[in-house]
């Protein structure tokens, strides 16, 4: 029985923007609402320690139009015209809301603000500052292990609070999932807090999946640092280790996993060739040049080792089926935002990249956060008086047999190898992802041993379940999609087919099924003949 | 990684046990302690928070370096992470407040072969 016991009408799981922006939505409707985060509302994910640019695009018809279009084929007609639309509509009341609560954007010339880049660490600090004004409760260090349900969907989530060891347990009748994508401890700026578990509890009482086979995303960073930002790399020449030149400028990361099967690459912003260019660049990301710096590296100057981290379903694209405009799950009283989400709707087949994803967040946890709180409070059976079953399994006590035990960092570096590397994750193709995924599979055995029983040790096991997990999601749908579409390639299928263009739905966890969701943009596809006739 | 809590600079606020995302330190007595330096994510927020700059993280991931805490204060850079955020006491501005950046992408296409 959980040391903790409470009900409430909301429980969001996650601290970052999405979290953030369900939790102060949710309130703002007039619901309790009660915020777990496995960190700290402030520091934990993607966004707090560095920063994120935005998609803003001022509303001019036109300029709208063109980027919808442009994305809608970018994304392989995946995406959805109208949900674009609503993210940039409503993303610049949210940027608006930000301003007034005090932060401070840097205006142009005529005094209009430029909404276009936020700072993580003061972001996040008055999204912390807001959501507790607006009466949220705020459980930081208190990771969720899984959710409560009964037949009539989600009914909240049992957890730990790593600082006491306290089990929790809060009923609501509505839960919001924004735990983050699964970056499998790649070490990426900020994301060795995004292991999954979302996804993972959430599919164990029955949503599904939706572009899990959309992760093939590698962010290059400093080999010794964890700094992922890629568009910085626009700035600079990539060099052999003999220091020749390879490429320059525009889009050379995209080249970085080619020229890395050959050798170690280097780069150095060497196109920031003036003092104001270089300044500009210094204050747009300091955290990029900070930790370079502190290794005493000149980044202008010297040719600094990359490495590839991978990022997993972070900025991919895969995640939780979305099914309404308020970001319900096919679990009543079960949401999702921001990353844990798939964000197919917005970006299609391809990455969200920062500022896709950026503005997802608000949005998604916005809206998430106003469905979460109106079906919570049209409820008339109260979370405290249902008869409610936690779900969880797959690396948890209640889960296992008591005879063996489970050793959670042996299995977690051992999914890391089926999953992190180049080889197979990035270089797909039938045969070896086919064989990775066998090789996960036969992990699941050691899954169901008992977790140690410290803080620690409970917390990695479902971690090291939730990332098991999702690189099986991620293999089986790379294995379904025989075809190469955005994020997605498979050797053996080097080009698009248009009959493919359609959702990859998956439900399950040890058996793990497959359909197809169809997108209402398909027909605008450009079919060619052969692939007309079938 | 976290490479140094100063136990000259701490005061024991248990702020840096708060704020980790990934649970790194405990609380030893009444000091803060690096207790599971392997988990570390080096993502410096701990030092972006710490109210006394006790805390330093080396740009090192992988793999622990070895850290000199006079050579630290001397060279500045224990606590510069968060001066440069602009949240250590009497900072003229923040960092979101100097930067005064236009759209990234639009910086880049127009100066970068000027």
């Amino acid at each position: 029985m959980p040391q903790q016991q409470i009900t409430t009408d909301v429980l969001v799981l996650g601290g970052g923007p999405a979290g953030a922006w369900a939790a102060w939505n949710a309130a703002s409707q007039g619901a309790e609402v009660i915020l777990a985060d496995k960190g700290y509302l402030g520091t934990s994910g993607a966004t707090a320690p560095g920063g994120t640019t935005l998609l803003v695009i001022p509303p001019v018809a036109e300029l709208r139009d063109a980027a919808v279009r442009s994305r809608l084929q970018a994304g392989g007609y995946l995406s959805e015209n109208s949900w674009i639309h609503r993210v940039l509509d409503q993303v610049e009341q949210n940027l608006e809301q930000i301003e007034e609560w005090g932060y401070p954007f840097p205006k142009d010339e005529d005094g209009n603000p430029l909404r276009t880049h936020l700072h993580g660490p003061e972001y996040m600090k008055i999204m912390r500052r807001v959501v507790r004004k607006a009466g949220v409760k705020i459980w930081d260090q208190s990771p969720a292990l899984e959710l409560l349900y009964d037949e009539h969907g989600a009914g909240g989530a049992r957890g730990i609070n790593r600082l006491t060891g306290e089990a929790w347990e809060v009923r609501a009748n509505a839960v919001v999932i924004a735990t983050g994508g699964c970056a499998f401890l790649s070490k990426g700026l900020g994301c060795n807090v995004l292991t999954g578990e979302g996804l993972l509890m959430s599919a164990e009482i029955g949503a599904d999946l939706s572009g899990m086979e959309f992760t093939r995303q590698y962010a290059p960073s400093f080999a010794d640092g964890t700094v992922t930002r890629g568009r910085m790399l626009a700035w600079a020449t990539l060099y052999d280790q003999a220091g020749n030149p390879l490429h320059r400028g525009d889009r050379t990361f995209g080249s970085i996993p080619e020229l890395m099967l050959k050798g170690p690459v280097y780069a150095s912003l060497d196109l920031a060739d003036t003092e104001a260019k270089q300044q500009f660049l210094r204050s747009a990301h300091p955290i990029f040049f900070m930790p370079l710096e502190r290794a005493g590296i000149n980044p202008f100057k010297d040719k600094f080792p990359l490495t590839l981290r991978y990022e997993g379903t972070m900025r991919g694209t895969g995640g939780l089926r979305l099914t309404g405009a308020d970001c319900s799950t096919t679990v009543p009283g079960l949401y999702a935002a921001g990353d844990a989400a798939s964000r197919e709707k917005v970006t299609g087949a391809i990455s969200g990249g920062g500022a896709y994803n950026a503005s997802w967040a608000i949005c998604s946890g916005s809206w998430a956060g106003l469905g979460a709180a109106r079906h919570a409070l049209s409820q008339r059976c109260l979370a405290g008086s249902r008869q409610l079953r936690a779900a969880g399994r797959m690396g948890l006590a209640g889960g296992a047999p008591a005879s063996r035990t489970l050793d959670p960092k042996p299995l977690i570096a051992a999914v890391q190898q089926e999953i992190l590397p180049l080889r197979i994750n990035y270089f797909r193709s039938e045969p070896v992802v086919a064989a990775a995924l066998q090789r996960l599979d036969s992990l699941m055995p050691y899954i169901t041993g008992r977790p140690p029983a410290t803080v620690q040790g409970i917390v990695q096991s479902r971690e090291a379940a939730a990332m098991l997990q999702a690189g099986r999601w991620i293999y089986t749908a790379a294995l379904a999609r025989k075809e190469s579409r955005g994020l997605q390639r498979l050797a053996e299928y080097p080009a698009l087919d248009p009959r493919q263009t359609h959702r990859l739905i998956l439900s399950g966890i040890d058996r793990i099924s497959i359909s197809t969701e169809s997108v209402p943009h398909a027909s605008e596809l450009p079919v060619p003949r052969e692939g007309r006739a079938i | 990684m976290i490479e140094l809590v100063s136990t000259d600079r701490c005061i024991g606020c248990r702020l840096c046990v708060k704020v980790c995302p990934v649970n790194v330190f405990d609380m030893q007595g009444k000091l803060a302690v690096i207790a599971r330096q392997e988990d570390c994510q080096t993502c410096f927020m701990c030092e972006a928070y710490c109210p006394v700059d006790a805390l330093y993280v080396a740009p090192q991931a992988d793999e622990s370096v070895h850290v000199e805490e006079q050579e630290l204060i001397a060279s500045g850079l224990l606590g510069s992470w968060r001066a440069e955020i602009g949240w250590n006491p009497g900072a003229e501005d923040t960092m979101a407040e100097r930067d005064t950046t236009p759209f990234f992408e639009e910086f880049t296409e127009t100066f970068r072969s000027k």
